[in-house]
């Protein structure tokens, strides 16, 4: 009689999704663990939903919202769209947020949390305020409302660079010192695993044509509360750069965590679940109140 | 920090994973702390020479710039933000990269491994 096998499964389930974006047929990757509340999360330039490996197998989150993360088109395991070899590859603001809310009506999902960080972070401002009153909430990681280029974004995507290599390298240090080590290598093997010059495709957002600085102050929490996480190392978002978005946008929170850095939910699950943990019990108690 | 810099071959050359890291690499570079320059001399990886300047006439591919504080502070066993990885120093203005920066670029890992090397964590890792 042979043994009982017990496979070590983590909760979350993977699928493809079938959805049109932007007039687009497109194949998406999406992961998803738990029951409840929907909360979306979104992962940084030039990376995947593995980043959020650990809120997906936190029981305590789990038992209360159901966490979804997909790969947006052209990282992780989601395809780029057909002809993607035909031209560069460029995240605009109007393609991000229209694919943001082609997955929540694809799954039908009724007033979510969105969670992003960097780009993700910045996404959700926009959000804010193109759909607002859809959201039950928003959560903004190391999310500033603009970023400046701090080297020449030509050294991410060019043949004689390895495109792997240089950005796994670039990024490193946006990860705190005090991370974990297999997290820490963990976090930049996503990067190292990119597309060629999708990083980059990402930056153009985040450095140039996501820039919201002038309308950030429109954002009414009133319809939908926003909580603004930055971690104290990050120094492509600083602390600082969020302080100013939360002066910019009335009844906004936000939180500097210490010993965290960028990727927060990737670099130091645990620790960065400690500083989510009291956002999240804020908006369940509004929930049971609403 | 003098002796740590002159002594950056003997801190790199026995770390197997860093020589094949660096295995495509041959560069020299100018390291500058504050008014004290270094010359480092790297084939294949290996670090082969540090010379301590002043120069007459130095010849190097980049030059990485920075005050002897903000060296110090980047090589404090918990280096506080901003002064904890070389590109933020480069963002900041504490570091600056002259030079042809494309074998820099091509080998940053190797460089920011490198450059680390001095930081007590790193000696402590060096003594187990």
């Amino acid at each position: 009689m042979s043994a009982v096998i017990r496979p070590q499964f983590e909760p979350a389930i993977g699928r493809y999704l079938r959805l049109d974006i932007q007039g687009k047929p497109h194949r998406l990757y999406i992961e998803e663990a738990g029951a409840g509340i929907p909360l979306v999360c979104l992962h940084t330039a030039g990376a995947d939903s593995r980043q959020y490996r650990g809120l997906l197998d936190d029981a305590e989150v789990l038992a209360r919202f159901r966490v979804i993360a997909f790969d947006l088109p052209w990282h992780g395991k989601s395809s780029p769209p057909a002809g993607w070899h035909k031209g560069e590859y460029k995240l605009t603001s109007r393609a991000y947020v229209d694919t943001i809310m082609a997955v929540i009506d694809a799954l039908g999902l009724d007033k979510p949390v969105v969670m992003g960080c960097s780009i993700g972070g910045r996404i959700v401002l926009h959000l804010a305020l193109e759909h607002g009153p859809r959201f039950r909430a928003l959560i903004g990681l190391e999310s500033g409302a603009h970023a400046d280029p701090y080297y020449d974004l030509d050294w991410l995507h060019r043949p004689d660079v390895h495109g792997g290599e240089v950005c796994g390298a670039m990024i490193s240090g946006l990860i705190a010192p005090t991370a974990p080590e297999a997290e820490r290598w963990e976090t930049i093997w996503h990067y190292m695993q990119g597309g060629p010059g999708v990083f980059k495709g990402d930056l153009h957002f985040y450095t140039a044509d996501g820039d919201v600085r002038a309308r950030v102050a429109e954002i009414d929490t009133g319809k939908c509360p926003l909580y603004l996480l930055t971690g104290e190392y990050d120094y492509s978002c600083t602390p600082d750069d969020t302080r100013d978005l939360a002066r910019r946008i009335a009844g906004s929170q936000a939180t500097i965590m210490e010993g965290l850095g960028h990727f927060p939910m990737s670099e130091d699950p645990a620790r960065f679940l400690g500083y989510l943990r009291p956002v999240l019990a804020q908006i369940l108690k509004r929930d049971s109140k609403s | 920090m003098l002796l740590e810099i002159l002594g950056l071959g003997a801190l790199a050359n026995d770390k197997p994973w860093l020589m094949h890291r660096g295995r495509f690499l041959d560069v020299s570079f100018l390291l500058e702390v504050g008014d004290a320059a270094y010359l480092v001399r790297i084939h294949h990886g290996r670090v082969e020479a540090v010379e301590k300047g002043p120069f007459v006439m130095p010849r190097w591919i980049f030059a990485l710039r920075a005050s002897e504080k903000a060296w110090a502070t980047f090589w404090q066993p918990l280096p506080p933000p901003g002064f904890h990885d070389l590109i933020a120093m480069l963002k900041t203005g504490a570091l600056k990269l002259e030079g042809d920066q494309h074998p820099f670029f091509a080998n940053l890992l190797y460089f920011k491994e490198l450059l680390a090397l001095p930081r007590p964590a790193a000696a402590q890792e060096r003594a187990q």
